[in-house]
């Protein structure tokens, strides 16, 4: 039975099922709901980001700029011309998607260095644009943002709703909302890692001259994820805007897209659920350090240096690695 | 047997009992003071002397007895200048250390995203970041120190009329502070009349020569002064230009320049050139008749020796915000949320190091365009104008 289960293509899904529902049990001050929400939303982008750099091998330094596109947009959208949430989310996706073709295709010729650089520009841009056109985005000082409404009926972190005849939280509401939004991206992220798409994804990253060898269609399998991976960004950006109910340009800031990176990296580049754990040290380790007050960054910064020396292909392969040799060195000593 | 061991428990149970009814009396809990500023990252010029400030004064204020009786305790966050952070941190003071004030918000950004939670929560909350938007319109738990950069522009274009200087070429930064500038220095041209912007020009925040904008000013029709609003580097380099250009109009800055590091950065090129400042910069020059000279002249002191370097506007900014803050609570006579907001409100006439509050329904920010005092630059120094 656990044999089978371990098996099972989605084990990971289920696991974070389980984490995701059990942890209101543990938690009640809306505070920590807060940071949960926010961890599940930044979770979900590095979900996405992870397809293109776990799995097809390639690097963006600018992704923040899309989370940014897709907050902006439906800031825009439904603050200025009064749209609803759900169309603007959609209609900003669509735009943040054609913009990422437009731009990856080029820019996707390139490799190692060219293309961090060109990945670095179009965040650097992005971000520029939304800190200028002051009219629209409100310039360096932000804009404030609707709370989320689905045909008319509104979630807001302020509110109070029923749930299965149990009264929640708006801050409980946001975050089981945001705890769907991230199953749901591990999931359709899973199923296209699984695809014959993932495979060919894969083979890019192993060797981009074999693959193209074997009829792979690099350039497009390429352009694509990037596609894919700047709309989860999109959509991330637009309902962290919601739940924030505030932005400023700094969710487009280069500061941000190398967190987001670096949450890929220390969680497991290319392992789902470690990306998510990347994310969940990065964004609750400042609080914990908070309290260091002018020793957080330099603990922080220690944390990062040292998890990269000792653990250099990320928390959740690491242990992975180190269960599965003791498992081995227990099996060896039975013999 | 057992029931002698209940009625022993029982004793032991009331004597602990009045004992830390007892201790409680004698320490009552000390009142808690939320801050998040910007203490790091691309604003900490802003966070840095405002957390020292609240720090030395918290402290003093404790040695001389606190506030009600009660000690004061500060709760502080560093938001890094990012507005998610400073969300965060609000939420943090708010929920989980349940202050009684919050002081604090360096930047617009910081202090907008920060609102929303604090209106919904219900804490009186004083800003120490600039734009007009924060108190316009006025939030209910929403007040603010400095004045706004509109306050500025009122005041440089009072200046310029009153020496008949009508057709102003005007040149701002794109950054947050520029741009704002810009947006009220136009408005405020309209709305007073008489006064006209005849040119208008901006410039990067890390543009290196603006000599190609101040040209374009120059050559235009009539222009009779020049207004910079700017903040970092960039004025420093307008006024480098302008001096090498040879330009002979009056020439003015905002309050964003109004630092001694300014003078340093412009050297002689800055003679002659007017702004908009807190009267921080003169303390010696203040007549003695000004009911701000012995405040302005305490805390510079104080601080300097202190922290063993220069003071500066910003963290006057917390100075009147902390002052604020304690006097509402000593009126309110409690911490009562909704009371010390009440007392905030109807704060007449106290004298800050930034200006003189008059706090009212209508305005959360209590101070007038002429608590800004305009400065000349002469033989590298400040002079006092009016």
């Amino acid at each position: 039975m656990m044999a089978r289960f371990s098996d099972f293509r989605l084990k990971g899904l289920v696991f974070l099922a389980i984490v995701v529902f059990a942890l209101p049990m543990f938690i009640s001050n809306p505070f920590h709901y807060g940071l949960a929400t926010q961890t599940a939303l930044v979770a979900a982008a590095v979900v996405g980001l992870n397809l293109l750099v776990g799995f097809a091998g390639q690097i963006s330094l600018g992704h923040a700029g899309f989370f940014g596109l897709g907050a902006y947009f439906s800031a825009i959208m439904t603050s200025n011309y009064g749209w609803s949430a759900i169309p603007a989310l959609v209609l900003g996706a669509v735009f943040v998607a054609i913009i990422a073709w437009i731009v990856g295709r080029p820019i996707l010729r390139l490799k190692g260095h060219y293309l961090s650089m060109a990945t670095l520009a179009v965040g650097f841009i992005i971000a520029i644009i939304l800190n200028n056109e002051r009219e629209i985005t409100g310039g360096p000082d932000g804009m404030p943002v609707p709370s989320f409404d689905v045909f008319g009926w509104e979630l807001s972190v302020f509110g109070q709703y029923s749930l299965f005849g149990m009264d929640i939280s708006g801050d409980l509401a946001w975050y089981l909302f945001a705890g769907v939004v991230l199953l749901v991206a591990v999931w359709l992220a899973q199923n296209l890692i699984d695809s014959p798409i993932g495979r060919a994804l894969r083979s890019v990253h192993g060797s981009e001259v074999a693959a193209s060898v074997v009829g792979v269609n690099t350039a497009k399998y390429k352009s694509l994820v990037f596609v894919i991976s700047a709309v989860y960004a999109s959509v991330m950006g637009a309902l962290y805007g919601h739940f924030q109910g505030f932005i400023t340009p700094s969710v487009a800031s280069f500061d941000f897209s190398i967190l987001l990176i670096t949450m890929v990296v220390l969680g497991g580049m290319g392992s789902t659920i470690g990306v998510i754990i990347g994310a969940v040290v990065l964004e609750l380790l400042p609080q914990l350090l908070a309290d260091f007050q002018e020793m957080e960054m330099v603990l922080f910064g220690l944390i990062l240096m040292l998890t990269m020396i000792f653990m250099p292909k990320g928390l959740l392969p690491t242990a992975a690695n180190l269960l599965a040799k003791r498992r081995a060195k227990s099996a060896g000593g039975d013999a | 047997m057992f029931r002698k061991i209940t009625r022993r428990a029982s004793k032991f149970a009331a004597v602990a009992a009045a004992g830390l009814l007892a201790m409680s009396v004698q320490a009552a809990d000390p009142i808690r003071i939320g801050s998040f500023l910007s203490v790091t990252g691309p604003a900490s010029f802003l966070g840095d002397p405002e957390l020292k400030t609240l720090q030395m004064y918290v402290e003093k204020i404790n040695e001389e007895g606190g506030v009600l009786g009660r000690q004061l305790e500060l709760v502080h966050y560093d938001d890094a200048g990012n507005a998610s952070k400073a969300r965060n941190f609000a939420s943090r003071l708010i929920r989980s250390d349940r202050v009684d004030i919050i002081v604090g918000g360096s930047t617009t950004g910081a202090t907008m995203a920060a609102v929303p939670m604090i209106e919904q929560a219900g804490v009186p909350f004083i800003s120490l970041a600039g734009a007009v938007v924060i108190t316009t319109p006025v939030k209910k738990w929403v007040f603010k120190t400095p004045q706004s950069d509109r306050m500025a522009a009122e005041r440089i274009l009072t200046d310029m009329k009153s020496r008949g200087l009508t057709k102003v070429g005007l040149i701002s930064g794109t950054g947050g502070f520029g741009s704002s500038g810009r947006e009220q220095t136009l408005a405020v041209a309209k709305e007073m009349g008489g006064i006209e912007i005849v040119a208008d020009e901006t410039y990067g925040g890390s543009d290196t020569d603006m000599t190609a904008q101040l040209t374009n000013i120059r050559n235009t029709d009539g222009v009779q002064t020049i207004l910079n609003f700017g903040f970092g580097q960039g004025p420093a380099i307008v006024t480098r230009n302008y001096a090498q250009l040879g330009i002979e109009l009056p020439f003015y800055q905002s309050h964003g320049v109004a630092s001694d590091g300014f003078l340093e950065l412009a050297g002689s090129n800055a003679e002659g050139l007017r702004l908009p400042a807190s009267p921080l910069l003169v303390p010696e020059s203040l007549p003695e008749s000004d009911p701000q000279k012995p405040v302005v002249e305490a805390y510079k002191s104080e601080y300097e020796a202190r922290w063993n370097s220069k003071v500066s506007t910003f963290g006057a900014y917390a100075y009147d915000g902390l002052n604020l803050a304690v006097k509402a609570i000593e009126k309110a006579g409690s911490t009562d949320k909704e009371a010390v907001r009440d007392a905030l409100e109807n704060i007449q006439g106290h004298v800050g190091v930034t200006g003189t509050f008059n706090m009212s329904p209508t305005d959360h920010n209590g101070l007038e365009a002429d608590s800004f005092r305009i400065l000349e630059v002469q033989d590298g120094g400040w002079k006092l104008i009016n």
